[in-house]
């Protein structure tokens, strides 16, 4: 192993992105191709009483127009809360819900043709904060019918093991604290864009921008009545997601609709404040974090209560829900644990999963109250998370199964690479260093949609020409995915990368695959691909094995060649093919992967479930200017256990951009809104750390190898953003004594914090 | 309408074209040079970039007619006889890309900016490249390529 596996590898496409000759879903045009223009709501919540489009349809140039009622059936990415249409059908639930869509000759007369639809309203009583969501409210006005207890609830996640109220209260040190985190948005540089064709064989083709095809393909199917085997939904290359194109989306599904009826070619492109708008990001949360630990600073208990603002729909809310809690589990050993989630339906553009999933909230608050429990005891705060860590193979009080953990390892190589002993406590006023730990999960063991089906299929294709074809259904997002399956390929049958193509993320091409969430891709399509070419190695082999009649199992594979050690089998890669070839040409080979059936037996006991866990440390170092509040992080040192880096390039790649992200909701990123209407729609106000913001880092990948993991590999995508933010908080209070327990940290916060003298 | 010669890589166009027309618009949608991206419309995010007579301009906010008789490069543009410019070549093999939507712009802003400051710092490179959103990268490895791509050119 490790010819091509292991080694800083340039992903395949780079060159096409470099040289702009990669084709993004914006960039493709068909002959006769209209273009969609959308009305969206002006209200928050109200009643639609009519809606006249004829003013719309006699506009020079406006091919079709259609309304909620044209595609009524509703969808949502789990099966359990199909709560939304692709139009709103009766009442609109958020400022910029897509109301009414036009299909005109031209962008600009199918903006004008959206102009011109009037709708009437009857405003109902806005529910913006999740205060206002929790209180009794009357049937009518209830964002939904399905809500429980008279409140605009959508869901109530809880778990409790070994009663954790009680074991807090008998802690000898306790800390509860209040937290408040805005909502952040993904932000991809590349707008939703989808593209829809219908073919003379009544099939529909959509090129669209998304991390999953696999749901668009069933939802389309759903909400359009057209059948499975009738739908081709493609990615081609995609800028950006972070979970924010996750989910099937209205705007696809009214693309698809107006291709039908105009019988041509139809393309959205989102503008950027429409992107916005459709939002999915990471849930504004509210919550109190307990936590209690004993004399020795070993942690007794923590229960926490949390509440999250889902907006006007549920997206994967439900498990947002769950993960807020579970995800507590580690990297710390915590027997007496529990926690209640609600989440709440607003008047806002709806939250949805973002890059750490429902983790990244919870994650701060435990790791500053953490600090904050270190501190009381009297210990240093790394010295403090490293006697409660989980241990490799084990399980969690949950029934999470633990298998690698390398997070010792990453929390000594960030502390010494810091010079934490030294400098921790010991900077000069105003300059501080935080620690702050995590971990992730790689892949849900269980799939959205229960079937007994595998969450992914590879297939491997060799043809005379000597060149494999990998056909998988994965979605490569910037990522790398297309990249590690030509690696994987390359090093099982010892040939070069070159010799390696793929076909990717299509429906009609390649075996389903689950989609680029939930941090699964590496960890089961890569357990996948090397199935699948493995069978194409021992095919080989065998073929090889009896035309020359050497043993198939002495037969090896490197370097382009075919050969065995002992000198008497040396063949090139083409003419062992040649000889696999002989008598059925080419061939396919499938590889799939089933995660091994995991967890407990209660209620509840699904979520979080994972075949392997990444884990990581941080540490940051910041300044914090006194006079202004302004916070600079200067330095961040992060260390992630991967499992094995099959691209190391890649696996920095992710830890740098969580390093990014993290940086952005910690600091500056919030989606502010004013009587429900998003106020910064657009990156000028949205603000994002550019090259100037952003800080040292330095980033060490830490390798526990697991051993269910692809060549030894877990997640790096999503695990790494956890930390970054706590670490800042807690180097904030080594720097001037402040905690900061609302996100993000602006300067107005953080001068309120130092008036009140700090020092908690 | 309004008729505009354009000399865009190397190559004269006579076009005709709306008043309120962006160069972005005229480039994608009417020459189909779909290398320069539209990532926000509105200034903020840099993949539009285009050179207009050698210097970076946002073409989302470049009316085209203002460009009638002016020499545009675009991310077409970049790189002589299918050989990658350095900085293209450091950006694809040092991982300075992930999704690639904005590096066209980070091409184009790079490109001119190490013509003109073939020593530059990493502080220089993060001011030249403070226009330039990148949501995957972290911006490290964008800055180091830009570096590595400065040592490139100067060792010829």
């Amino acid at each position: 192993m490790g010819k091509v596996i292991g080694k800083p590898t340039p992903l395949i496409d780079a060159v096409q992105k470099v040289t702009g000759k990669a084709m993004y879903t914006d960039d493709f045009k068909f002959p006769n191709m209209v273009y969609v223009g959308l009305h969206r709501s002006p209200h928050a919540h109200a009643k639609i009483m009519s809606i006249d489009t004829s003013v719309a349809a006699a506009h020079p140039g406006i091919k079709a127009v259609i309304t909620g009622k044209d595609i009524p059936i509703a969808f949502g990415v789990l099966p359990i809360s199909p709560d939304e249409t692709a139009m709103a059908v009766d009442k609109v639930r958020y400022v910029g819900e897509i109301v009414a869509a036009v299909a005109g000759e031209t962008p600009e007369a199918a903006r004008a043709g959206a102009d011109l639809i009037r709708v009437s309203y009857k405003p109902i009583k806005n529910f913006i904060t999740p205060d206002e969501s929790l209180v009794e409210c009357s049937e009518d006005e209830k964002i939904h019918q399905h809500t429980k207890n008279s409140k605009n609830i959508h869901k109530i996640a809880d778990l409790s093991f070994n009663d954790p109220k009680d074991g807090i209260a008998s802690s000898s040190f306790t800390r509860s604290v209040d937290f408040k985190f805005a909502g952040v948005t993904h932000a991809f540089t590349e707008p939703h864009s989808t593209i829809a064709v219908w073919n003379g064989d009544e099939s529909l083709l959509v090129i669209t921008a998304t991390q999953v095809p696999h749901y668009l393909h069933r939802t389309l199917s759903k909400v359009l009545d057209i059948p499975l085997h009738k739908i081709q939904v493609k990615k081609p290359a995609l800028g950006g997601g972070f979970g924010g194109k996750s989910d099937p989306f209205p705007h696809e599904m009214i693309t698809s609709k107006l291709a039908i009826l105009t019988n041509r070619p139809v393309k959205c492109t989102l503008t950027r404040e429409e992107v916005f708008l459709t939002n999915h990001g990471r849930h504004p949360t509210e919550m109190t974090m307990s936590v209690g630990c004993d004399a020795d600073g070993k942690i007794t208990a923590l229960d926490t209560d949390i509440v999250i603002d889902g907006g006007a729909y549920g997206s994967f809310g439900v498990v947002t829900a769950y993960y807020n809690g579970v995800l507590l589990q580690g990297p710390y050993k915590i027997d007496r644990f529990g926690f209640i989630t609600r989440r709440v339906y607003t008047n806002k553009p709806q939250s949805g999963a973002m890059r750490g999933h429902g983790a990244v909230n919870p994650r701060y608050a435990v790791e500053v109250v953490l600090d904050m429990l270190a501190h009381d005891v009297g210990m240093d705060p790394c010295d403090f998370r490293q006697q409660n860590f989980l241990s490799e193979n084990t399980k969690t009080v949950g029934e999470l199964r633990i298998t690698s953990n390398g997070i010792r390892e990453c929390l000594e190589t960030v502390r010494r690479k810091s010079g934490w002993d030294d400098r921790y406590g010991k900077l000069p006023n105003g300059h501080g260093l935080g620690v702050a730990c995590g971990f992730f999960i790689s892949g849900s063991a269980l799939p959205i949609i229960w079937n007994r089906y595998p969450q992914t299929v590879v297939h491997a294709k060799l043809d005379f020409d000597g060149r494999i074809v990998m056909f998988s259904g994965a979605s490569d997002i910037g990522q790398g995915s297309d990249t590690m399956l030509v690696q994987i390929a390359a090093e099982e049958l010892g040939i070069s990368m070159s010799r390696v193509q793929v076909e990717v993320a299509d429906t009609k091409l390649t075996p389903v695959d689950l989609g680029s969430y939930s941090s699964r891709v590496t960890f089961m399509v890569g357990n996948a691909a090397k199935q699948a070419v493995d069978k194409i190695r021992h095919q080989i082999a065998a073929s090889v094995g009896n035309e020359k009649s050497v043993p198939r199992e002495a037969i090896q594979f490197a370097d382009e060649r075919v050969f065995t050690d002992d000198g008497k089998l040396n063949l090139t890669w083409d003419e062992a093919v040649d000889i696999a070839m002989a008598g059925r040409g080419a061939f396919v080979e499938s590889g799939f992967y089933i995660s091994p059936k995991l967890g407990g037996k209660f209620k509840g006991s699904g979520a979080g479930l994972s075949p392997a866990y990444s884990f990581g440390a941080f540490i940051a170092e910041v300044k914090v200017d006194p006079m202004t509040g302004q916070v600079s992080v200067i330095k961040v040192w992060g260390a992630h256990d991967c499992g094995k880096a099959l691209n190391p390039l890649s696996v920095e790649g992710q830890i740098e951009g969580s390093i990014h992200m993290g940086l952005g909701q910690v600091v500056s990123e919030d989606m502010r809104y004013h009587n429900g209407r998003l106020l910064n729609a657009n990156f000028w106000d949205y603000r994002i750390p550019m090259t100037l913001d952003t800080p040292e880092m330095d980033v060490t990948i830490i390798e526990s190898n697991d051993g269910e993991g692809p060549y030894g590999a877990k997640e790096a995508g999503e695990g790494p953003i956890h930390p970054v933010l706590p670490a800042i908080g807690n180097a904030i209070y080594d720097a001037v004594g402040i905690r900061m327990t609302e996100l993000p940290i602006t300067p107005d916060k953080v001068l309120t914090e130092l008036r009140k003298g700090g020092q908690q | 309408m309004q008729k505009v010669e354009l000399h865009i890589n190397g190559f004269t166009r006579t076009l005709l074209v709306n008043a309120h027309e962006t160069l972005l618009d005229t480039l994608r949608e009417q020459l189909n040079l779909t290398g320069t991206k539209r990532g926000c419309d509105q200034a903020s995010c840099g993949s539009c970039t285009v050179l207009l007579d050698g210097t970076p301009v946002l073409s989302c906010i470049t009316p085209t007619i203002r460009c009638d008789g002016h020499n545009i490069l675009t991310i077409e543009g970049i790189g002589v006889n299918g050989h990658l410019h350095p900085v293209q070549e450091r950006l694809a093999s040092d991982g300075g890309l992930q999704c690639g939507f904005c590096t066209p712009g980070v091409v184009m802003t790079a490109v001119p900016f190490l013509q003109e400051n073939p020593n530059a710092t990493d502080e220089d490179i993060k001011e030249a490249l403070s226009g330039n959103l990148c949501r995957c990268t972290g911006y490290k490895k964008i800055i180091q390529a830009v570096r590595h791509a400065a040592e490139d050119l100067r060792h010829g």
